[in-house]
């Protein structure tokens, strides 16, 4: 079928040409798709501001060769939030970055999309510096990997624990301490709860020092599970941070 | 081996690095200008090397320019006090058809996008701040395109860069483009139209 229609979350835009981008979205049904917005460059387009990284839209498309078309789109929530402030969309940015790393092309998974909007919604919502921390201990989750924070990876300890080392997997003690961030124990039982799933509880009774603490600490989260860099961690923490 | 005599092969593989221009556009191109007169086709040429070795980027705003400085600010006829920030030279070109802004600009030479790494250390934002701080400046208008990427470095270099300066900062105002329909405006900018409306005077 050629046309089809789906919802989905504009991930990030390439420019394309004179006046058409290239929109990676994340949907409902297909996971991540490829799409060209034709003429959205232009003033007068019908598209206006629906296709822009952080976007939740639903839309009509065409099936491509090789890009989709999209022919229609409209937004499902507006967002406002999100554009209207530098912080959130920072940490929105930081989001979209991450999905677009580990989803694929084709490979529909709802659990994921649910996850996405659900953080977005959120974010928009109350721009808590813990979104990033429980969004990144969910998809790492999904992805099959869940950090060691109530003991010591190396020697199994439980007491002690000072430094959060992202390349072993988790806390190290203090006799086992090598490299790795040190962090508070108000940010280490609010990891622990978020990897329990206890991500409510954590957004609303955790301290600003410490959800700043496990935001930079996600950040080296996620940048260890796909083994690159995030682009907008590094701009976002050392510049507007 | 190739079909064409190596000159014109040459040619062809050039004009297709070019933007918009196609393998057959060149190929296009390439045979007209063999056509031509030798003198026409000097012109063009002339022309090519002409800008390459005579423009650079205006000392004080980033525009490009002839000589050290751009037509804009050395025209003293220019409103010096009012700054207008645009994202590329070719944006001061779309805002000077307009006719109606006697200020000067500042060319930033790019636009902040977190997703591809820009940052504001890689666009002219702090020569920007070094400007507002140096010169006898009222005013700023901050003219970054109207999507999310501009939106964002215009609230960062409001509320970052110029807010120790006792300068007015305004924005370009959003609104409904002159000849559209109603219906397929979206949300966002009808929005914002409805909150920018004006009474009849």
């Amino acid at each position: 079928m050629p046309l089809y229609r789906d919802e989905g979350v504009v991930l990030r835009t390439y420019k394309l040409g004179e006046a058409d981008r290239i929109i990676v979205l994340y949907t409902r049904g297909r996971g991540k798709v490829r799409a060209v917005a034709k003429g959205v460059r232009r003033t007068r387009s019908k598209f206006g501001s629906r296709l822009e990284p952080g976007s939740m839209v639903s839309l009509q498309l065409y099936e491509g060769r090789n890009l989709d078309i999209v022919t229609q789109a409209e937004r499902t929530e507006p967002l406002a939030g999100l554009r209207a402030d530098l912080d959130r969309y920072g940490r929105a940015t930081i989001m979209l970055e991450a999905i677009d790393h580990v989803s694929t092309e084709g490979e529909a998974n709802p659990a994921l999309y649910k996850l996405l909007t659900g953080a977005l919604r959120e974010l928009d919502g109350s721009g808590n510096a813990l979104v990033v921390p429980a969004f990144v201990t969910r998809l790492l989750a999904l992805e099959g990997v869940q950090p060691q924070v109530d003991e010591c990876v190396a020697c199994g300890a439980a007491e002690g624990l000072v430094v959060l080392a992202v390349h072993e997997g988790g806390m190290l003690c203090r006799s086992c301490r090598r490299g790795g961030v040190a962090i508070s124990d108000e940010a280490r039982l609010a990891l622990s709860a978020l990897v329990a799933g206890r991500v409510r509880q954590v957004l609303e009774s955790t301290s600003a020092q410490a959800g700043q603490e496990l935001e930079l600490v996600a950040a080296r989260m996620i940048e260890q599970h796909i083994e690159r860099r995030l682009q907008s961690s590094a701009v976002i923490y050392e510049q507007l941070g | 081996m190739s079909a064409y005599a190596r000159p014109v092969e040459v040619l062809i593989d050039e004009l297709g690095r070019l933007p918009g221009i196609g393998p057959k556009s060149a190929q296009r191109i390439a045979f007209h200008l063999l056509k031509v007169d030798t003198v026409d086709a000097r012109r063009l040429a002339d022309a090519i090397v002409a800008m390459k070795e005579n423009v650079t980027f205006c000392e004080r705003c980033y525009n490009v320019a002839e000589g050290a400085n751009c037509a804009i600010c050395t025209d003293p006829a220019r409103d010096q006090s009012i700054l207008c920030v645009v994202e590329e030279p070719k944006d001061i070109a779309a805002l000077e058809k307009t006719g109606v802004f006697k200020g000067v600009y500042h060319v930033l030479l790019g636009v902040m996008n977190p997703l591809e790494g820009i940052g504001p250390e890689n666009l002219k934002i702090r020569e920007l701040a070094l400007r507002v701080a140096a010169e006898d400046i009222t005013e700023v208008i901050l003219c970054t395109n109207p999507n999310l990427e501009g939106e964002m470095t215009a609230a960062f270099i409001a509320s970052k860069v110029l807010a120790p300066f006792e300068v007015k900062v305004s924005r370009l105002a959003s609104g409904l483009p002159v000849g559209g329909d109603l219906e397929y405006a979206d949300e966002l900018t009808l929005g914002r139209a409805l909150e920018g409306r004006h009474g009849f005077s």
